[in-house]
């Protein structure tokens, strides 16, 4: 395949960014986005340029590292993730528009790459449980009904890539946020921190400057996971829930 | 709880949905008020009149009515104020945009931020025309709304208006009411679609019996 690149090109975070065209040839239909960047890249160096900057790690779409909005979508054409995005998935003689996640949380460090540090400090607000560490416990010792499990598992399917804030018009993170709540909110081994979570990272949220959600729905079409929209009228009712009870204390 | 609630996004949307379903209560009402028009000046004139005695004796006259009248102006300001708040900081959240640009949302979606604006110029309006009269195209008689109603649709820009205003109702309806479902956390996969239809429903017949008053008018049938 022969393919017409045009990628964002931006040298740091101060630095002002612009679209640079390339072409790539000889590009197989079975490779990953991410190795058809790495042609690109190759080719870079050898005629002395700056290769493009790109997050990636696993390339088997479990990290959460690789980003990319590619034609206007995050994470591309697919419902996956950049790195098990195949080339199949374009035609040959395509113009490919490569750009970084977009959102004012997310400042560009360079070229594709985003600081997705706002991710972690949500979680650091509560995205964890209370536990003692050490070696697994036993599986039956805290019984968890099948109905709570499957929605548990449902949300902690999100690899907190951040595909939802870059579709979302408003940049908001109400997706990552919700299912990161609602996976630990609905087990027995999140109770004791049911309300003060859901409180605590929806405050960090608004502090890091995302947007609110207005319902577009986006998130959830861009998400590689699938987490369902309706996970962040789940968290909608948990804040609601928490703020009533922390009303009465 | 209070402060929590004004200073938090979610508790923003809050403060939109429950002031958004103040409002639309008082439309469902309104529009029933309104279609009374159908059946004669006798009729209307008396409902109007009917407003301003309700609860009595235990309320006085116009009391019910300034009490609704005070509930939705805090409706309104609310309303608004959070949407202005809320949009700003949505705004800023996402200052470039992309390159490659898609066709996002649907267009009830898209255009609850236009759809808003028109909205509360036309409550402007709608008071100024109807209730006070300042804005009034003919001569305005406080106590005979049949007539002052007529008046208004005799004009085109009073149709224009109306109308305009109306389809942006049903927008703006169309997604808030499903949107107020999901900010109330009383959405879920499972109500989805019945919470659409009756989105869609609400919307519909809030239009087209808004509507029907100025199309009434401009056709005889109302006259
Ligand atoms: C002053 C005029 C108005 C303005 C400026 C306005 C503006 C807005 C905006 C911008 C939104 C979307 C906010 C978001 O998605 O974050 C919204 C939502 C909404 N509006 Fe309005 N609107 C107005 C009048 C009305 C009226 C007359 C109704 C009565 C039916 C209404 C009902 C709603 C509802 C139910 C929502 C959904 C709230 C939610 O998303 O939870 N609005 N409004
Ligand atoms: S590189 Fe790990 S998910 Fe794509």
């Amino acid at each position: 395949m022969k393919l017409t690149l045009r990628v964002w090109r931006q040298k740091n975070a101060g630095a002002e960014g612009a679209m640079s065209t390339y072409e790539v040839d000889d590009i197989s239909p079975d490779m990953s986005f991410l190795e058809m960047l790495d042609v690109l890249n190759e080719q870079l160096i050898l005629s002395g340029e700056e290769p493009v900057a790109f997050d990636h790690d696993c390339r088997e779409g479990i990290c959460g590292a690789c980003s990319l909005v590619i034609n206007g979508d995050a994470h591309g054409p697919e419902r996956t993730t950049t790195c098990q995005l195949h080339m199949r998935s374009f035609r040959d003689g395509d113009t490919i528009d490569i750009e970084p996640w977009r959102a004012s949380a997310f400042p560009v460090i360079k070229d594709l790459v985003v600081d997705r540090s706002a991710f972690d400090r949500i979680i650091q607000a509560g995205g964890y449980i209370t536990a003692p560490t050490g070696a697994a416990p036993e599986a039956h010792a805290t019984p968890v009904p099948k109905a709570d499990a499957d929605f548990a598992f449902e949300h902690a399917e999100c690899i907190g890539c951040g595909a939802c804030v870059a579709a979302c018009p408003n940049g908001a993170a109400m997706l990552f946020t919700s299912a990161k709540v609602n996976h630990l909110n609905v087990l027995p081994q999140g109770a004791p921190e049911r309300e003060t979570r859901v409180l605590d990272m929806v405050t960090q949220m608004d502090a890091e400057g995302f947007g609110g959600c207005t319902l577009t729905g986006e998130c959830a079409t861009a998400c590689p996971k699938g987490i369902p929209l309706v996970s962040i009228t789940s968290m909608n009712k948990e804040w609601l829930r928490a703020t009533r009870k922390a009303g009465k204390r | 709880m209070a402060r929590t609630l004004w200073d938090s996004s979610v508790g923003k949307k809050t403060v939109m949905a429950v002031s958004g379903m103040i409002m639309l209560l008082y439309l469902v009402a309104h529009v029933i008020g309104n279609l009374k028009i159908f059946f004669g000046a006798g009729e209307f004139n008396h409902y109007a009149h009917w407003l301003r005695t309700v609860g009595e004796p235990f309320m006085h006259y116009e009391w019910t009515l300034w009490l609704v009248r005070i509930v939705l102006v805090v409706a309104v300001v609310a309303h608004a104020t959070s949407a202005y708040q809320l949009s700003r900081r949505d705004i800023r959240a996402r200052p470039s945009k992309y390159v490659h640009k898609k066709p996002r949302a649907s267009y009830a979606t898209r255009t609850m931020r236009w759809g808003g604006i028109i909205l509360g110029l036309f409550i402007v309006w709608h008071i100024l025309d109807l209730t006070t009269g300042t804005v009034h195209s003919g001569g305005f008689q406080e106590g005979h709304p049949y007539q002052n109603v007529v008046d208004t649709f005799s004009t085109w820009y009073g149709n224009v208006i109306y109308i305009v205003a109306m389809l942006a109702l049903g927008l703006h309806i169309r997604h808030g009411f499903w949107s107020a479902a999901q900010t109330l956390g009383v959405g879920s996969r499972t109500r989805d679609r019945a919470l659409k239809t009756v989105a869609d429903i609400l919307a519909l017949l809030l239009t087209a019996g808004f509507v029907a008053v100025p199309v009434g008018v401009m056709t005889g049938v109302v006259s």
